[in-house]
């Protein structure tokens, strides 16, 4: 069974492969070596499964505005961590050249009761319901019905919503709902889908997110969306836009930037993002500790052997070749069932969890990349008692 | 071998000791010894007498603590660890325990011997062709968990034999084998010495071998206590005495 790749490595090495018929000599060990090296690569990917999710869903309501440019308060990190900005800005802003059009967007925060007694959480989108504040046609299409007071668009990708109450609104039935102490009707659905902090969406008018926040005032939204005369410079736009607005309280980042500004601060600021992170570095470390236990043992093992060998006048090269072939092979037999079932427990977690947790190529080979410089890594470290040892010191 | 050729081994005022402080105790002790090209020496000795240490010495497996050890006109004493690499490479070494690779086949184990001096063409069949000369043309592809121990012991002397070594140590390898093959073995290596002036150093307790040595070393307590030279190799008396340095 082994002998076809026995050949096949006698050929690429342009020597015996012993590390391969080392650790096929004993299978228990390689089983374990392997699971271990699998079980190392699904805890990377799974952090990095969410870490990837994160950062898709900080981008998602971002895409779904039309704005070129956003106006935001000069200490907000994310659409929603800003102080209110007074609505002048908006009337400054529409007085640069280059700018076609502002619109305002306050951003707040709701509990959505469920008749069993849990919550979801929305984020609450209010916009001027007689502008373009969205790309989503969805949400277009619907714009008019936000005129009436307590209209309100329903994100059908809120996270544990069943599918029911979405397809009774698309039949045209309206869902009542009421959220501190404040009804709102909503009138039909679109899709961003949650993230981290929300379960989902909701989208009203100004008068009515005023209604449902009361506390927060017309004159003082917390984004201001910018569309640009078709053909104009961003960055150069931006940076009139900033000569003209005070930056003790307003900054202008066009989309791009505040998605990167928003994904640096929730990964590298946040609990979770860090969290995540911190979950990809132990991993790592599993693996490297698993590993380099195999390696070391292996080396022990054959210590009479590799003293054989060195008697015979092989080098430390050698030696060094036959833990790395060993190395990349625990890393390649490791990575196959570690990187299946990461890809069964993605599509799991997205089923569960409703986050958008999948794997790409670009993280597929970062993560084999990865795992065959960590298996490469505890190999040379096995390897180093060999080094100085004379021969008949090994017998 | 080629007339100009100093002698295979050149062995002056060599001590050796194990252990540190109170527990350090000289295992050899003052040996001088010359060894030409193409000589059958069988190395004799009481258990403990310090032969493994000497052979280990003189086959770059164990730096040199006292003394000078020049084998094929390379100085070893202070010899860097890619010299030494370099000089294992024209030895072959027999050892007291066979030390065969367990994840390897026979034949694998043999070429091992071959692929240190890099990938040659036909390394496979030259392997397999020694392994018949030593009766084990049908158990190529046996594991060493597969083989006798003697037959083990005999894929140890095709290890050690295939890459033409110039000097050929071997720690009483016909110990686990039977009469037949332990002689056959030894008269392999003779006639190796004859045909390609190969030197042999030979550890042995087995008497039944002696007769077939160009020349017969004691050694005892660390010092060589007789030194036996037999003309033509076999049956020749005359012992004389070696040096006496106490
Ligand atoms: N690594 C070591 N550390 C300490 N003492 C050692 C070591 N190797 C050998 N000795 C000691 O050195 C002495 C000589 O050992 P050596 O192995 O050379 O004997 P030998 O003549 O080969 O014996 P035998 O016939 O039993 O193989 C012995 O007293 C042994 O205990
Ligand atoms: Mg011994």
């Amino acid at each position: 069974m082994t002998a076809p790749v026995t050949g096949l490595l006698t050929r690429l090495l342009g020597r015996l492969p012993i590390g391969w018929l080392q650790l096929t000599h004993n299978r228990g060990r390689l089983a374990a070596a392997i699971a271990g090296v699998a079980f190392a690569n699904v805890l990377v990917f799974m952090q990095l499964g969410f870490l990837g999710a994160l950062i898709s869903t900080i981008r998602l309501p971002y895409q779904a505005l039309a704005a070129d440019l956003l106006v935001l308060a000069s200490d907000a990190n994310t659409l929603q961590d800003g102080s209110p900005l007074p609505r002048q800005r908006m009337l400054e802003a529409l007085s640069v050249p280059g700018v076609a059009a502002a619109t305002a967007l306050h951003y707040g925060r709701l509990d959505w009761k469920q008749p069993d007694g849990t919550v979801r959480t929305l984020d609450v989108l209010g916009v001027d319901p007689r502008a373009r504040s969205f790309s989503l046609r969805a949400i277009e299409r619907q714009r008019d019905l936000l005129t009436l007071s307590r209209a309100a668009l329903l994100d059908s990708g809120t996270r544990n919503v069943p599918p029911a109450v979405f397809e009774a609104i698309a039949a045209g039935q309206t869902l009542h709902f009421e959220a501190g102490g404040r009804a709102v009707d909503v009138v039909g659905t679109f899709h961003i889908g949650g993230g981290f902090s929300a379960d989902g969406y909701l989208v009203v008018s100004d008068q009515t997110f005023l209604k449902l926040f009361p506390q927060r005032s017309a004159g003082a939204p917390n984004i201001v969306l910018l569309r640009a005369e078709p053909g104009t410079d961003l960055d150069a736009l931006a940076r009139r836009l900033r000569a003209v607005l005070p930056a003790s309280d307003s900054a202008v980042r066009t989309v791009a930037e505040a998605v990167a500004r928003d994904q640096r601060f929730q990964t590298t600021q946040r609990p979770v993002g860090v969290i995540f992170g911190f979950g990809v570095a132990m991993g790592a470390l599993v693996g490297i500790i698993i590993v380099y236990q195999v390696l070391s043992t292996d080396v022990a093992d054959h210590l009479r052997e590799y003293a054989t060998f060195k008697a015979i006048g092989y080098g430390q090269r050698f030696f060094l070749g036959i833990v790395f072939e060993e190395a990349v092979i625990l890393a390649l037999l490791g990575f196959i069932p570690g990187s299946l079932v990461a890809t069964g427990l993605y599509a799991l977690v997205t089923a569960a969890v409703g986050l958008p947790v999948s794997m790409d190529g670009f993280r597929l080979a970062g993560v084999l990349l990865g795992t065959i410089a960590m298996c490469t890594l505890s190999g040379a470290v096995a390897t180093r008692r060999l080094a100085r040892a004379e021969p008949a010191a090994l017998f | 071998m080629a007339p100009g050729l100093g002698p295979a081994i050149r062995v002056a005022g060599l001590s050796h000791a194990f252990g540190e402080g109170e527990a350090r105790r000289k295992v050899l002790q003052d040996i001088a010894l010359d060894i030409p090209r193409g000589q059958l020496v069988i190395l004799m000795g009481a258990s403990g007498s310090g032969k493994t240490t000497l052979l280990t010495l003189l086959g770059c497996l164990r730096a040199v603590q006292e003394g000078s050890v020049v084998v094929l006109g390379r100085e070893l004493a202070g010899a860097a660890e890619a010299e030494m690499v370099a000089a294992r490479r024209r030895l072959g070494f027999i050892f007291q325990a066979h030390n065969l690779h367990e994840s390897l086949t026979a034949l694998q184990n043999v070429q091992m011997g071959l692929a240190v001096h890099g990938p040659l063409p036909g390394a496979e069949v030259a392997a397999a062709h020694l392994l018949g000369l030593l009766g084990l043309g049908d158990r190529l592809h046996h594991l060493p968990a597969q083989l006798s121990g003697g037959q083990k012991q005999r894929v140890a002397v095709a290890r050690a034999l295939v890459g033409n070594p110039d000097i050929v140590f071997a720690d009483e390898p016909t110990a686990a084998l039977d009469r037949e093959s332990g002689r056959a073995v030894v008269e392999m290596l003779r006639r190796l010495g004859h045909e390609r002036g190969t030197t042999t150093l030979m550890v042995t307790h087995d008497n039944r071998i002696l007769e077939l040595a160009d020349r017969i070393l004691t050694l005892e307590d660390g010092r060589i206590l007789q030194d036996e030279t037999r003309a033509g190799g076999a049956g020749a008396k005359a012992p004389r005495r070696g040096w006496d340095v106490s």
